[in-house]
């Protein structure tokens, strides 16, 4: 019996022990940047990549730099597991960490991101939800703080589009056309379907909606319905995880020509259609950044990082479409701190002074070629007003091995997408109670 | 020696019918309601407040939701993050609605329609029983999440599908802090804990324990399955539903469906079994170690400091505490609250057992 | 009508996906009274390993043989660990220790093989038969993989039976599973019966997790699959084989023409609750299953 006291009360004592997370002191020049990661669970195999790129990114600035103008850039990671109340735990224990407090957040999670905009919004710490979270936030008056950076769901449905109509030969031949959509029955999923529909109302387009619940093991009665009945010609795929190879093989099973298939950014990945197979050769999906490892930045990581033996991941899943992501991440993050320290001084930032640094960040192609991203990405210019930055959106294909480029950078209909954030903010500022800052 | 009930003589029925019988036990509570509602709050940073006890206080509320209806009443469910769904879902949309009415009668507004849903996927478990019962409550639980994803209507067709907590006051306070939060939270679980504890000593728990013990046996001496087992789901709903809309006010403040997944329905269900089926003190265990256990297991190497990659961390921590379930569950099946129980026979006697 | 046919089929091979898996939780439950969550767990333990060890270069078969090793080390190691420690506790702790057992498992095939996708290509086919044009009017398409895996769930089901009434283990499991007091008084030995359909239990998690595996690839997601297969037991019983199988190919089949037919009439994707739903509503007219044994309550 004294066994059973003795485990418990050592138990108890453990868990008492727990709030004395150390703070290790930092050093006085060091810039404490967070990183919220999903290496287990569900959705490991899309998480982990992304955390690489991020990390190896920031250590190559380390090494290859010394920082950003001396200031050394220490990267801690927090497992989340795609989980928002995990999220909001790790949120709670880095925030205040490192010499000046965190530098920004980027949550990796929609749900997380949720979740933390009103508590980050306090601290005044910003939120970078590069490619997902809320669109609304693109509007910067009521969200301060949440940076939805390069582009959002909205305008790639309008590229999407823009691309489907380039196919067919214009948007006069979209009249009549059927296009599908095959989304994560979540809120994530169903973010494109408002615009989908009015822009079908406007190009007269047939839309019609195929929701598959999560974790979408299982669809073939989605995919019958798609390629046995109604056969559309396009499918345009809004999927994550498990379900987006599930969706290739079934087209592939019902013989849907993988070519007329368009997912969004978060179903365009090796690791959603290395599953798939042979049945995934000709499949497409819009992205806004570029793939493979033929990039000068991933060189300097590959040189300076893996070369070096402190490389996250593996040396040959550099390129991979979600490292680069991170690693993307992790660019636009430093360019913040970098345009911050030109007004606040060579040193280590607050959040407040990082989110300065967000809301001036100007990317021209200039400065993307002087950092290693020549044709990596578009310009971006990030404004008070506008947290989104209207970055181009570009179409890439699988050719049974890598991914390839199969259109040019597309604009998305900013005339379309814009009101639809404005209102999508203004409905929130109502709920909350916030009064919009005037951004002249 | 410590625990001793010798000399301490009750001497109406009142006192003998009284909550906590036992001078030592009114001196506990009242120690443990005077860390919680002035040493805590005194003392927590808001990285404790924020991810442990509030998270920690709604969550136990949930198990004890779910123990009414599984431990007390023996119908095992697993549609627990449904209810819970319904429960944020309906606050939202009264809060949203009547910006002023106070939160604490949103609160019990939505309680009591989830009791109502509660009520209506209770029904089957008139005819089905066991693990065929918790499998039909998963029924209620996909069913649910599917139907607030589905209709734009419950979240007042937010283009992203989430709802979000707007500002509470209540008579004028705004809670906006870690503090406040964790005030109106601990009140709130306080009293609906204290009511749970009487009911479940009243005519009504008898029932659903006798129920649990037997059904047939119960129906005999008299108590009817359906209000016996309706009015478990109703109370369980109640609760689950409450803490329900707590965590999405209080705690995350902004929630997608998705967040009272399957995978919340298991936890609570774990909290329950961990901590004693049938035991409102169980209920708070459970909660306590099944949130913390994992938090702990986390930051533990970082504490020793050790460098391991988080995915390693994680990958161990599952290891760590499924086998620490496991642990528990041989050492003592009838969960961590029976412990307490034992320990309080052994102090009856301790320093002098013999 | 064509159209018809082919949700029907391909329903009806779905459901046989899912009779796999919930194979392995009806020779569980029918042998011990265990609940045995840790069944998707071990789907995906299985498959993990199968995969790791043909990614290291062993050759497939051998693979196999060794996957099918360590499931029976596990299934050891189980009985040993857990289970012979809570012999006679409520099926409620059994349950929940059976969770501790799928977060164990979970955590430590993950540390061994790491969380990527893994693809599984063992030379499975992939492409859709096409037939029927001239009968129908329209072709039908079914699926290869599916079709094999209802060829080996077939042959996996006749082997078990056989298994079940034709050899001494098998007539002694049936006996445990009739009354465990009886079968030790004649002398058969409980633990090890247990072990054996553990082991059992893990092959046919194997089996799955080679299926499951060709057609998503291996991933924490595997593990899941068990969660299509809580319909399949309830429909068919927890105590029937026969019962796992039928109720695999009604639930595959039902969700299949639900999301079909009535899907764009109250909104998609809703197989999931609605395979629930058909469980449940049979429950109502059948408490025990399809096959299930006939709830006898005394007092």
């Amino acid at each position: 019996m004294s066994f059973k006291k003795l485990a418990l009360a050592l138990t108890g004592a453990a868990l008492l022990a727990a709030p004395a997370v150390s703070s290790a002191v930092a050093a006085e020049n060091e810039q404490f940047i967070p990183s919220l990661v999903y290496r287990t669970g569900p959705y490991s195999p899309n998480g982990t990549p992304v955390a690489n790129g991020f990390a190896d990114y920031f250590n190559m600035l380390n090494a290859r730099d010394g920082g950003i103008n001396g200031v050394k850039l220490v990267v801690e990671e927090c497992e989340t597991g795609y989980n928002t109340a995990k999220g909001v735990e790790c949120y709670e224990r880095l925030k205040g960490k490192g010499p000046t407090g965190a530098t920004a957040f980027n949550p990796m999670s929609t749900g997380i991101t949720y979740a933390l905009i009103e508590k980050a919004t306090a601290d005044k710490i910003p939120i970078i939800s590069m490619g997902y979270g809320r669109t609304a936030a693109g509007d910067g008056r009521v969200f301060p703080y949440v940076f939805p950076l390069v582009t959002t769901y909205w305008d790639d449905a309008t590229a999407i589009i823009k691309y489907i109509a380039g196919q067919e030969g214009g948007y006069d031949k979209l009249k009549g056309k059927k296009i599908a959509l095959v989304f994560h029955n979540s809120a994530y999923g169903k973010e494109p379907i408002p615009i989908l529909k009015k822009m079908a109302a406007k190009y007269g387009y047939k839309f019609s909606e195929f929701p598959v619940q999560h974790p979408g093991l299982e669809q073939k009665a989605t995919w019958l319905q798609i390629g046995r009945r109604l056969k559309p010609d396009w499918v345009i795929l809004w999927g994550w995880g498990v379900m987006n190879s599930t969706a290739i093989k079934e087209a592939a099973a019902v013989r849907f020509p993988r070519d007329r298939m368009v997912g969004v950014w978060w179903s365009g990945a090796e690791q959603d259609v290395l599953p798939a197979g042979k049945g995934a050769t000709g499949y497409t999906a819009s992205t806004f950044h570029g793939a493979g490892a033929d990039y000068a930045f991933l060189k300097d990581i590959k040189k300076y990082v893996y070369d070096a033996g402190n490389g996250k991941g593996k040396k040959e899943n550099v390129g991979q479409v979600l490292y680069n992501r991170g690693a993307l991440n992790a660019m636009l993050e430093a360019e913040a701190i970098r345009t911050a320290q030109e007004k606040f001084g060579k040193r280590p930032l607050t959040g407040e002074e990082v989110q300065w640094g967000l809301e001036n960040l100007n990317l021209t192609a200039e400065r993307i070629k002087e950092i290693g991203f020549e044709g990596f990405i578009a310009p971006l210019k990030i404004s008070c007003r506008d947290h989104v930055g209207g970055g181009k959106i570009r179409i890439q294909k699988w050719d049974g091995k890598k991914w390839v480029w199969a259109s040019e950078w597309l604009e998305s209909d900013r005339s379309m997408v814009r009101p639809m954030i404005e209102e999508a903010a203004a409905q929130y500022a109502k709920e909350k109670g916030i009064t919009p800052r005037d951004c002249k | 020696m410590l625990y001793r009930e010798a000399g301490q003589f009750k001497t109406s029925y009142a006192a003998d019918q009284a909550i906590f019988p036992l001078a030592q036990d009114r001196i506990g509570m009242a120690i443990i309601l005077a860390v919680a509602f002035i040493a805590i709050p005194a003392v927590a940073n808001e990285y404790w407040l924020q991810t442990i006890m509030i998270p920690f206080l709604i969550l136990s509320l949930a198990a004890l939701g779910l123990n009414v209806l599984t431990g007390y009443a023996g119908q095992l469910s697993l549609g627990t993050g449904g209810f819970m769904a319904v429960g944020a879902f309906a606050a939202y949309k009264f809060a949203t609605a009547f910006p002023e009415m106070n939160i604490i009668v949103v609160f019990l507004i939505s309680g009591l329609i989830s009791a109502a849903v509660g009520i209506v996927f209770g029904v089957p478990s008139l005819r089905i029983k066991g693990f065929y019962l918790a499998v039909a409550t998963l029924a209620a639980q996909f069913f649910l999440l599917w139907l607030l994803v589905k209709y734009p209507w419950f979240y007042n067709y937010d283009p992203s599908g989430v709802i979000s907590a707007p500002p509470i006051d209540i008579f004028g306070f705004a809670i906006d802090t870690a503090v406040s939060k964790y005030m109106l939270t601990l009140i709130i679980v306080s009293v609906l804990a204290l009511a749970t504890k009487n009911l479940v000593r009243s005519h009504i728990g008898r029932g659903w324990m006798a129920i649990r013990d037997m059904d047939i046996a119960a129906e005999i001496i008299g108590f009817r399955p359906l209000t016996t087992k309706l009015s478990a789901f109703a109370v369980s709903s109640f609760l689950v539903g409450v803490a329900g809309a707590m965590y999405a006010f209080l705690y995350l403040g902004s929630v997608e469906a998705a967040a009272f997944d399957i995978t919340t329905s298991f936890n609570i269900l774990f909290m329950v079994i961990v901590g004693g089926l049938g035991s409102v003190l169980g209920s708070f265990i459970g909660a306590a170690f099944i949130l913390t256990l994992p938090i702990f297991l986390d930051n533990f190497p970082r504490m020793l400091g050790f460098e391991i990659s988080v995915e390693t961390v994680t990958h161990l921590q599952f290891m760590i505490f499924g086998a620490l379930i496991i642990f528990f569950l041989i050492v003592e099946p009838h969960g961590l609250a029976r412990l307490w129980t034992i320990t309080k026979e052994k102090l009856r006697a301790w320093p002098f057992p013999y | 009508m064509a159209f018809f046919l082919e949700v029907l089929t391909g329903g009806l091979l779905t459901g046989v996906l899912y009779s796999l898996v919930a194979l392995g939780f009806v020779l569980i439950f029918k042998a011990s009274g265990v609940f045995n969550f840790a069944q998707g767990a071990m789907v995906l333990f299985a498959a993990l390993f199968f995969v790791g060890f043909i990614d290291l270069g062993v050759p497939v078969v051998l693979s196999a043989i060794l996957t099918i090793a360590v499931m029976i080390l596990l299934a050891y190691l189980i009985e040993r660990l857990v289970l012979s420690h809570l012999v006679n506790q409520e099926a409620i702790s059994l349950f929940m220790a059976t969770i501790g057992i799928s977060y164990f498992l979970d955590g430590f095939g993950q540390t061994i093989w790491g969380s990527d996708i893994r693809r599984l290509d063992i030379g499975l086919p992939q492409d859709a038969f096409v037939f029927g044009a001239s009968v129908l009017g329209d072709d039908i398409f079914v699926n290869e993989l599916d079709v094999v895996a209802a060829v080996v769930a077939g042959a996996l089901v006749a082997v078990l039976a056989v298994f079940f009434s034709k050899t001494k283990i098998g007539r002694a499991l049936r006996a445990v599973a009739d009354d465990h007091q009886a079968a030790m008084s004649v002398g058969i030995p409980l633990r090890s019966i247990w072990m054996i359909v553990w082991a059992v239990a893990g092959i046919v998690g194997l089996v799955a997790g080679i299926m499951w595996g060709a057609k998503l690839g291996v991933q924490f997601s595997l593990s899941l699959v068990a969660l299509k297969a809580l319909p399949v037991l309830i429909l068919g019983g927890f105590t029937s084989v026969p019962g796992a199988i039928v109720g695999g190919l009604m639930i595959g089949a039902g969700e299949k023409l639900a999301e079909v037919y009535l899907g764009p009439v109250i909104g998609g994707a809703i197989e999931d609750w609605f395979a629930y739903m058909l469980a449940m509503i049979f429950l109502l007219f059948r408490p025990q299953g399809l096959f299930g044994e006939k709830i006898i309550e005394r007092i």
